[in-house]
């Protein structure tokens, strides 16, 4: 089984590479980029048995810090 | 003063905060990060400044979760002291044994510079070598050092006066200002700037001794 962990910065948590990519587009040239949030992507090959929840229990303890950051978990 | 100073893969002022406890009158024990328990008749633990883990997932998020981290706890928890300095103060946050998390610096540049903080509070055994209201000059070295907690949690600090210190002129976009913040029962601080590396002639500055000073005065009859 694979899972796929998205993580992204909580909304009103100040992201300031994000600002700096949006920054970084406009001055290339691309109009109309309003905004940019970066986060990042985490996969996991797990062995058979597994389970959603465990994945779960891992971004709560360690893949996430939930004070500032928000996890999405996608099973494949 | 029994100090026990964690080393992780990766710290690098791990001897620079050694030193600073010795010269206050500490006999110190250094801990490797894969140890499960911390020597008996430990005051106070350090967690020093550097890169544990290389900084890799978030700052100190592999380090809270190594062996050593959960006896780190088990002493706080018990009432024990615990100076947590730079990646020590984000190690201490991912622990939960403070709230918040550091976010990387506003400016996205990592900072190293002496900054002016004023101490917030001098109730503590780490601060009441210090007035409140005293400007004290201590270096930073960081990139993610942007302190960060909810609304809630600000009040929080505030209502209990846990703010020990603040920048006097914010260099990394840390709400309030907030350098370093205590815990609930006074006896875990945790701080982005470097007292040890403001503790003897040598450094250029010794604001940061009566820190250590003021912890010793309080550990010694312990």
């Amino acid at each position: 089984m694979k899972a796929r962990v998205h993580v992204m910065l909580k909304n009103g948590v100040l992201d300031p590479q994000g600002e700096a990519v949006r920054h970084a587009l406009g001055a290339m040239g691309f109009a109309g980029v309003e905004g940019v949030r970066q986060g990042k992507v985490i996969e996991l090959d797990l062995a058979e048995g597994a389970t959603e929840a465990d994945v779960t229990q891992m971004c709560e303890k360690l893949l996430a810090n939930t004070v500032i950051e928000s996890y999405t978990v996608e099973i494949a | 003063m029994r100090a026990a100073v964690v080393v992780f893969p990766g710290s690098n002022c791990d001897r620079d905060l050694a030193v600073a406890f010795e010269q206050a009158g500490a006999d110190v024990t250094m801990v490797w990060h894969k140890d499960s328990s911390l020597p008996g008749g430990i005051d106070i633990v350090g967690i020093p400044g550097g890169f544990s883990y290389g900084d890799y997932l978030r700052c100190g998020a592999i380090a809270a979760q190594s062996p050593i981290c959960q006896s780190v706890a088990a002493h706080a928890d018990r009432g024990g002291y615990v100076l947590g300095v730079c990646n020590g103060f984000q190690v201490l946050t991912e622990t939960g044994l403070l709230p918040g998390a550091l976010l990387r610096n506003a400016g996205l540049k990592y900072i190293c510079k002496t900054v002016g903080l004023k101490v917030e509070t001098s109730a503590s055994d780490f601060t009441n070598g210090y007035n409140a209201g005293d400007v004290i000059d201590i270096p930073i070295a960081h990139h993610d050092g942007n302190y960060f907690a909810d609304a809630e949690t600000i009040a929080t600090l505030k209502g209990e006066d846990r703010i020990a210190f603040a920048y006097t002129d914010n260099p990394n976009g840390a709400q309030d200002d907030i350098a370093g913040i205590l815990s609930h029962n006074r006896r875990v601080l945790g701080m982005m700037p470097h007292p040890e590396r403001a503790a003897d002639a040598g450094h250029g500055g010794t604001d940061g001794v009566a820190l250590f000073r003021a912890l010793a005065g309080a550990l010694t009859t312990a």
